[in-house]
């Protein structure tokens, strides 16, 4: 799911940006808020890839928080993680935060390295302030007319996305089906795989093409094909590798389909992607020797459509 | 003085207490009347359905009538919550099957509720009244059709935006031509096409039908026939609302329409041809409720609407309406008490309707009652907010929905929190807040110390650091839920306040900074809160203590930590086995 991005209005231009983050040295003459800021630089942040402005992005939004913050003092009372010691601080006020004996902030090394492993990058939202445009990457490059999404948002519940689409697309024939039409940028469908306690669900707008999706569906599902897996004489969790998995999903043993708009059961892959994500209604993970009688039906169907 | 009433005039005077607080607050009283309180409370509202097991609910109540259970956190409604995180409704159904023979109603909000549960509700309570399904998933219309064969006395049956697999229309027939209790029905969230004439006469032999809300599937065409079958309806949800026009059908709905004196509330409106809407126009000054949320109706028609609504007291309605349609509004419906304004194409990064903050800031001029208000829109300025909030310090629910996160002050480009502070210190009855734009801890700094009665706080893309947490946690002292994320708050907030969230209903923080070792540790120190750490990613095991987790939701409970999890969730702090 989504990370923090670092994503700032504060700076309107990348000139004003350049000019603030020396004024930022300038401004921390006040040791605490200082290190308040400098430590602020190695906290959680994280940036899309190639995006390596992090540190001018940091000074800028620094530099306005300074604005508020000047001339108090801010810190919380020693917190220990170890355990020890009194931690919790009960309804404390402003005044005995103002002991302020530590720094706010400890840098915490592991933190960006442990994200950046996992960068999920789900989406982006692009600014709407022209200087930024050029600092975000999008998927497609280009800035598009319609917003890139960021998950769960703006607050739209998914009936109200499901009905809304239908209406943007001038009142199609068939009713939204639930759950599995999206509005704007999200199309979420339900995947369910023979065997396994409960249903996941995906967008598929967040994916270009089936390799994506494959990869997808292999971590989310990792864990419940490991039955497959030690019954096919693999080792245990350690010891899956990703190509293990995709022959499990792509071999003889699951089998990957969906039920389209006309409620048929037809295997991933036969027609393209962007077909395929039209009429998708939901996704399922069977058993290969259940799918046997899918492949000439789907080609049929194919054949009929054109 | 122990012994001055007997039971029974307690029990009566006890009979007149509605409210749970209450309730809670009698049965603090003493022993005596502790029992005499559990064996008359007939009504049970459980906002967490992990925070108590049901066996210790029906132990302690005995002889309760009416059940109501929430179950996964409210940002689930904007997914997420991974599908498969928990909610099931049946191992309270099973519970409450054997220990409430009599029970008349269940609701049930956010929860996964199965086909099996269905069945089990229908053959378990001879006299069930009241079936309530909120945001719910997990069925099948084969158990809607057993609730209806099976419910003889059913008096409601509500479906509100309900994730049904849709096999069929054909359960709507299946309650028995003897079935004549039926007061209100609520199938709008169901897409396939019910047996007409099964609906007819369904409507034709319930007397007493109050509330009819159709789904999209049942044609303008019909709505005339089932009007004269129900003209004591006093909330009618419309189907599709589209047809070609044709002034026989014009005629016959403007008929059926001015037939029904009692009609209070509309809805539906999907697929709206505008020829038709002056159907309904006589009904307009008698509406307190008009929800046109998913009516594309544009500016004109809406203002012409609003405008003759005289005794509207809500209003839930698209962007079409526009700041002229608000303004309309301000000027004719003084009895407003909540608005809705939702977005028509939220993904469209430029206005496509002329609504702005001043649509807000006229209905906050023209509306003495207004007091709850959920508004999306695309520019908001910290003086629009402040005027707000001078108007209308009656305000009781604020939602604020800029579409772009951390969009600052659309004039003078600063953080929106002085606007948002002017909200919480004049609107001292404040309950929930929801928060939207660029906003920084000072926002919080005000939330902490003025929003003392704040029950509900949503908050998003907001704050620099702990401290607007902090501010939170440690000033709003009536806080019960927090919903969190996409903020830099991490560790020492939560554990500097752990004491809070025993105090409070629940916490959701996702994609903020709080560390697996400070779950640990608050699962550790805290029994009486399960930490859950929903985590999707691959290795969990092998991320560090001091990395953040996707999400986290912490919640008290007296029931412990649960074992319905999928690989997932984990509770922190508890079971060592799972995650060192």
């Amino acid at each position: 799911m989504s990370v923090p991005l670092e994503h700032d209005y504060i700076g309107l231009s990348d000139a004003s940006s350049l000019e603030r983050s020396s004024e930022s040295s300038n401004i921390s003459s006040d040791s605490e808020t200082n290190n308040v800021l400098n430590l602020k630089a190695t906290e959680l942040r994280l940036g899309l890839p190639g995006f390596a402005k992090n540190s001018e992005e940091n000074a800028t939004k620094f530099a306005h928080v300074k604005n508020f913050m000047s001339g108090a003092k801010r810190g919380f009372s020693d917190v220990n993680l170890d355990g020890s010691g009194k931690w919790a601080l009960n309804g404390g006020s402003e005044a005995d935060l103002g002991k302020a004996s530590s720094v706010l902030f400890s840098p915490r090394s592991g933190i960006n390295g442990g994200l950046e492993k996992n960068q999920v990058q789900q989406s982006i939202s692009p600014p709407n302030i022209e200087e930024k445009k050029k600092e975000h990457v999008t998927g497609n490059g280009a800035l598009p007319s319609a917003k890139a999404q960021v998950v769960g948002w703006p607050p739209i519940r998914s009936f109200r996305k499901n009905t809304m689409a239908t209406n943007l697309s001038k009142g199609g024939g068939d009713a939204a089906a639930e759950g599995s039409s999206g509005g704007g940028g999200c199309l979420y469908v339900k995947v369910s795989m023979d065997g396994a306690p409960y249903l996941r669900k995906i967008d598929l707008k967040i994916y270009h093409n089936y390799l994506e999706l494959s990869k997808a569906l292999e971590k989310m599902f990792s864990c419940f094909t490991l039955g497959q897996c030690t019954s096919s004489g693999l080792r245990g969790r350690e010891g899956i590798c990703e190509s293990k998995l995709k022959d499990l999903l792509h071999g003889s043993e699951c089998v990957l389909t969906y039920e389209d708009k006309d409620g048929d059961w037809m295997l991933v892959g036969d027609v393209p992607w962007e077909m395929f994500i039209d009429s998708c209604k939901r996704l399922r993970i069977m058993k290969g020797s259940e799918a046997i009688g899918l492949a000439p039906r789907s080609m049929e169907k194919c054949k009929n459509k054109n | 003085m122990a012994y001055s009433f007997p039971e029974e005039v307690l029990e009566h005077v006890f009979s007149f207490l509605s409210s749970e607080k209450d309730r809670n607050a009698v049965s603090l009283v003493c022993k005596s009347w502790y029992e005499m309180e559990r064996w008359c409370r007939r009504r049970i509202f459980v906002g967490n359905c992990y925070a108590v097991n049901p066996k210790i609910m029906i132990r302690r109540f005995p002889e309760v009538k009416s059940v109501e259970l929430k179950g996964k956190p409210h940002f689930a409604d904007f997914n997420l919550v991974p599908e498969g995180w928990g909610g099931y409704a049946y191992p309270w159904i099973v519970e409450i099957a054997r220990g409430y023979p009599w029970l008349e109603e269940i609701r049930l909000k956010r929860m996964v509720v199965t086909d099996e549960s269905l069945e089990l509700i229908s053959k378990s309570f001879k006299n069930f009244k009241v079936l309530v399904l909120s945001s719910c998933e997990g069925f099948s219309t084969d158990g809607l059709a057993a609730i209806a064969a099976n419910c003889r006395n059913l008096r409601v049956l509500e479906l509100r935006e309900c994730e049904v697999e849709d096999l069929s229309g054909h359960w709507l027939s299946h309650f028995p031509d003897s079935f004549t209790s039926l007061e209100s029905l609520n199938m709008g969230c169901l897409n396939s096409e019910v047996s007409f004439s099964a609906l007819e006469r369904l409507v034709a032999r319930s007397p007493n039908l109050k509330t009819l809300r159709l789904n999209r599937a049942v044609p303008l065409e019909k709505l005339p026939t089932l009007l004269q079958l129900a003209p004591q309806l006093v909330e009618l949800g419309t189907g599709s609302y589209s047809a070609e026009i044709r002034s026989d059908l014009c005629s016959s709905l403007l008929e059926a329409f001015s037939r029904c004196k009692n009609l209070k509330g509309l809805s539906g409106f999907w697929d709206v041809v505008p020829a038709y809407l002056p159907a309904f126009y006589s009904m307009c000054p008698r509406l307190t409720f008009l929800n046109l949320s998913y009516a594309t109706t544009q500016s004109p028609d809406l203002t012409k609407i609003v405008s003759q609504c005289h005794n509207l007291q809500r209003l839930w309605v698209l962007d079409y309406i526009e700041d002229t349609g608000l303004n309309a509004l301000s000027m004719s419906c003084k009895d407003l008490q909540e608005l809705r304004v939702f977005p028509s194409d939220p993904f469209v990064a430029d206005a496509n309707v002329l609504l702005t903050e001043q649509g807000l800031v006229s209905v906050s001029e023209g509306c003495p009652k207004l007091q709850s208000v959920l508004y999306f829109c695309r520019q908001f300025s910290n003086s629009a907010l402040t005027t707000i909030a001078k108007n209308r310090p009656n305000l009781t629910t604020f939602r604020l929905c800029i579409l772009e996160p951390r969009a600052p002050d659309y004039l003078t480009f600063e953080p929106l929190d002085s606007g948002f502070g002017s909200i919480v210190q004049h609107c001292k009855n404040l309950r929930r807040l929801s928060l939207s734009g660029l906003l920084t801890d000072r926002v919080f700094q005000h939330i902490g110390t003025h929003a003392k009665k704040l029950d509900m706080l949503s908050i998003a893309f907001a704050g620099d650091s702990d401290l607007g947490l902090h501010y939170v946690l440690s000033g709003c002292e009536s806080l019960r839920k927090l919903e969190i994320r996409d903020c830099p708050f991490g560790d020492k907030a939560l554990l500097a306040n752990a004491d809070k969230l025993e105090t409070m209903r629940s916490l959701w923080m996702s994609s903020c900074a709080v560390s697996f070792g400070a779950c640990k540790v608050l699962g550790q120190k805290m029994p009486g809160l399960n930490v859950e750490v929903i985590d999707e990613r691959e290795n969990l095991d092998s991320i560090p203590h001091n990395s953040p987790v996707e999400k986290l939701y912490i919640y008290r409970t007296v029931a412990g930590e649960r074992f319905d999890m999928p690989h997932f969730v984990r509770t922190m702090g508890k079971d060592n086995r799972r995650f060192k």
